[in-house]
């Protein structure tokens, strides 16, 4: 069965390779991984979707939990949780099959996000089983995919939960102002620019 | 200390005690050996090498003795010995490259055994890293399954800090090895050095413990209500220092105690209650017991295969109660009914107030009945028929040392042997690989093991394969003048291996004769006593001589060349379908059959 593990993790070179080196060593194979930044500095969070029998997702969390560089881990497929994936799709577009194309981008809430003379660019997002869903018209209505590309699972529980480990330790300060300070400010036209390209 | 006081007049003056309580400028080098002095380190094991060489050069002005090994797999070996025999952190240090690479087998010798080692190694300056330099290798990518954790420091204001939480990992909840890798620009550069500032942030809480008072009053019912209990001990109760707390377990609820491999020395041989060894060379009352158990009470120990025979058969009418700090371990090989995740010692404190006492005669007759007269035969009794068998040897050597010995041995029949013969009732008077099975290990490990206890008597127990692993050790223990005895168990065979063949491969002993050297010739060389024994007659002499001996002193003892050890669970059979000692041996088994 497929698992959904959310890791937060501290935010350091290598600390990937010991994760997916990991699994490698329990021989469970990773269906999907997403690393992004979260709400504190120096914390990453990882969604690691992995294909496992049922009884060993407390091996895998126990054994996740070995890792210096790991801070907390939650099984999040048991709990109620909001499952996301973001998928872009390059489809052969004609004058002909626009229309069709713009009609099923609408039944499935995906954005056209580039058009091109012979192809557009669908941004859909949503669970897995919704993306395999356009994708399974879009085959059988004669459209050919030539790109695609997903970024796996994102999952956070539902309701006020969030991690007691991370509020208990001290070092992992939340993002502020200070704590951006040092970075360099985004201007108001890049952040419209990064908008439109959205 | 007598090198800080030589280098009084030296303008860094880093030998100064102030040093780690007060910020200084200094040398990456300088700090590495700043903050082993201020983590309380005295003693290192290592070998030098290009990348690792301003390390050495700035040893002089500290107070730590540096032990020159032959090869760095020993280097591994004395700290993982040292950190066994006196449960502090061991530390070894190595150059970048083959030095490293060496390093690693020691390295996961402590990892399957969970023994708190530091390991330091060079690396080549940051400006090259990846660039496939001289004695460049990735040590931190190769050595990362085999490690609790480690680090790669090239800035040297990083290194106290990472050195620091080394220390703190490796001791830690489930202890073991951590590898720091310095590169050699880090080790030239300065800076600050504040030992207090390098303190690592307080330790994450771990989520996954847990021995609430729910499972505790769980565990306490399944104990009341139990017929036939059995405390398995294993290597956690001297990592938690829970010896007298597992002593008290027992006798307030009159539940017999079988140790593994690793827990042998984790409660006293000699104690009524202790039933022996259990496993694949475990004694047959002792496996027996645990598959006629209805609780077991598994303390500090993991359900390791050479314990558990063929798991779907094992111990199948007990309720199991496990405690264990690893959350890992629970359920991975035996599935258990009550999980006390934690520290052993804390969960022992919590449970054992409210533990009755309560009479488990019955249950003790029963496994008495089972050891027959076995517990009252003597082996040193029986009729001398010319043959000296490795179980002589182990019976004299426990008697003549009093028990009193640390005993040091490698892998394969002769350390199974002295686990069956050898009567331990010290903790940490066994020194032994048990999860890697590292031939090799025994030699250098014991010099770790006197290294740390220079008052103990040391003595190595090896088989003839396992001594030429690592015997190039025998210069570092006369060149340290170590007063350490070793016994060579020669039997012409890579024994353990042969037997296999014997039992399970038609007696087709392909690459298991062996040639050795002449070893008292070999002791010789490097200016160490020996002696061979031949005959059953000479072994205690022989240990007398060697005990009483100034100085290190080795014995070949020649032993019966196709002996086995008895008895043994084929892998894969249940615990209790051993293979019994047969009756025409003149070491009959030692116990009515059951």
């Amino acid at each position: 069965m497929l698992h959904t593990f959310v890791a937060l993790v501290e935010d350091k070179p290598g600390v990937l390779t010991r994760v997916a080196s990991l699994f490698r060593r329990l021989n469970v194979n990773i269906t999907s991984l997403t690393v992004g930044n979260t709400e504190r500095e120096s914390i990453s969070r990882m969604t690691i979707v992995a294909d496992a029998a049922e009884d060993r997702a407390h091996r895998i969390m126990a054994s996740l939990y070995k890792l210096e560089n790991v801070l907390e881990v939650d099984d999040v497929g048991r709990q109620s949780a909001v499952v996301r994936e973001l998928a872009l799709l390059k489809v052969v577009c004609t004058p002909q099959t626009r229309a069709d194309l713009f009609q099923l981008a609408e039944v499935f809430h995906a954005r056209i996000v580039d058009l091109a003379p012979e192809s557009l660019m669908l941004e859909i997002t949503g669970s897995a089983s919704k993306i395999e869903g356009l994708v399974q018209i879009l085959v059988q209505s004669n459209h050919k995919i030539l790109e695609m590309a997903r970024t796996g699972r994102m999952a956070m529980r539902r309701g006020h939960h969030t991690s007691r480990v991370v509020e208990a330790l001290s070092d992992a300060t939340p993002r502020t102002e200070s704590a951006l300070a040092g970075k360099p400010k985004l201007v108001a036209l890049d952040l419209i620019a990064q908008e439109d390209h959205a | 200390m007598s090198n800080s006081a030589k280098n009084g007049s030296d303008n860094m003056n880093s030998s100064d005690p102030a040093m780690t309580s007060q910020p200084t400028r200094l040398t990456g080098a300088e700090t590495l050996w700043a903050t082993l002095v201020g983590e309380g380190v005295r003693d290192v094991f290592g070998y030098p090498g290009g990348a690792i060489l301003p390390a050495y050069d700035a040893l002089r002005k500290f107070p730590i003795r540096h032990i020159l090994v032959r090869h760095e797999q020993g280097a591994a070996h004395m700290a993982d010995g040292y950190a066994r025999a006196s449960g502090r952190v061991g530390v070894a240090i190595a150059t970048s490259g083959p030095g490293a690479t060496n390093l690693v087998t020691g390295i996961a010798n402590a990892m399957l055994d969970s023994i708190p080692i530091v390991c330091v190694t060079g690396q080549v300056s940051s400006k090259v890293l990846g660039t496939d330099a001289f004695q460049e290798v990735d040590i931190t990518g190769i050595t990362l399954p085999v490690t609790k954790h480690n680090y790669l420091v090239s800035r040297t204001e990083d290194i106290a800090p990472a050195l620091r939480e080394a220390f703190r990992v490796a001791q830690s909840g489930r202890p073991g090895p951590v590898l720091v890798d310095i590169t050699k620009d880090a080790q030239q550069n300065s800076a600050i050095f504040d030992f207090e500032a390098a303190a690592p942030a307080p330790y994450r809480p771990h989520p996954m413990l847990r021995a609430d008072s729910t499972s505790i009053r769980e565990a306490l019912e399944l104990l009341r209500a139990a017929k036939r209990p059995v405390i398995l001990a294993g290597h956690g109760i001297l990592h938690s220092r829970a010896l007298e707390q597992v002593r008290t377990l027992a006798e307030r609820a009159q539940i017999p105690v079988a140790c593994t491999l690793l827990g042998l020395t984790a409660f006293p041989a000699s104690h009524p209650l202790n039933l022996g060894m259990m496993g694949m060379h475990g004694e047959s009352w002792v496996n027996t017991a645990i598959q006629q158990a209805d609780v077991l009470i598994a303390c500090g120990m993991r359900f390791d295969d050479r314990v558990t025979g063929a798991l779907t058969t094992y111990a199948p009418n007990a309720k199991k109660i496990h405690i264990e700090i690893d959350p890992a371990e629970i359920n991975k090989n035996v599935r258990v009914d009550v999980a006390l995740i934690g520290d052993l010692k804390e969960v022992l404190e919590t449970l054992l107030p409210l533990l009755p006492e309560r009479n488990s005669s019955p249950w003790l007759n029963a496994i008495s009945a089972m050891k027959g007269d076995a517990s009252v035969r003597d082996i040193q009794h029986l009729p001398d028929n010319g043959h000296l068998y490795s179980a002589h040897v182990m019976h004299d050597l426990w008697r003549e040392t009093n028990g009193d010995a640390i005993v040091v041995t490698d892998v394969g029949q002769h350390q199974m042997w002295e686990a069956q013969y050898y009567k331990h009732d010290r903790p940490r008077s066994l020194i032994t690989s048990g999860g890697l099975g590292t031939m090799g290990f025994a030699l250098p490990a014991a010099i770790g093991a006197k290294v740390a206890c220079p008052d103990k008597e040391v003595w190595v127990v090896a088989g003839d394969g396992g001594f030429q692993m690592t015997s190039a050790e025998l210069s570092t223990i006369a060149q340290e003048n170590l007063n350490i005895n070793i016994a060579i168990i020669n039997n012409g065979y890579l024994g353990m291996v042969r037997q296999w063949q014997e039992f399970f491969y038609d007696k087709n002993y392909q690459s298991t004769p062996l040639l050795s050297p002449d070893f008292v010739k070999l002791a010789a060389a490097h200016g160490i006593r020996g002696a061979h024994v031949r005959k059953r007659g000479e072994v205690v002499s022989t240990v007398q001589e060697a005990r009483s001996h100034e100085g290190a002193f080795l014995i070949d003892f020649h032993v019966e060349q196709e002996d086995s050890v008895y008895p043994m669970i084929p892998s894969g059979a249940a615990l209790h379908e051993m293979i019994r000692r047969p009756s025409e041996n003149p070491l009959v088994e030692t116990a009515s059959e059951a």
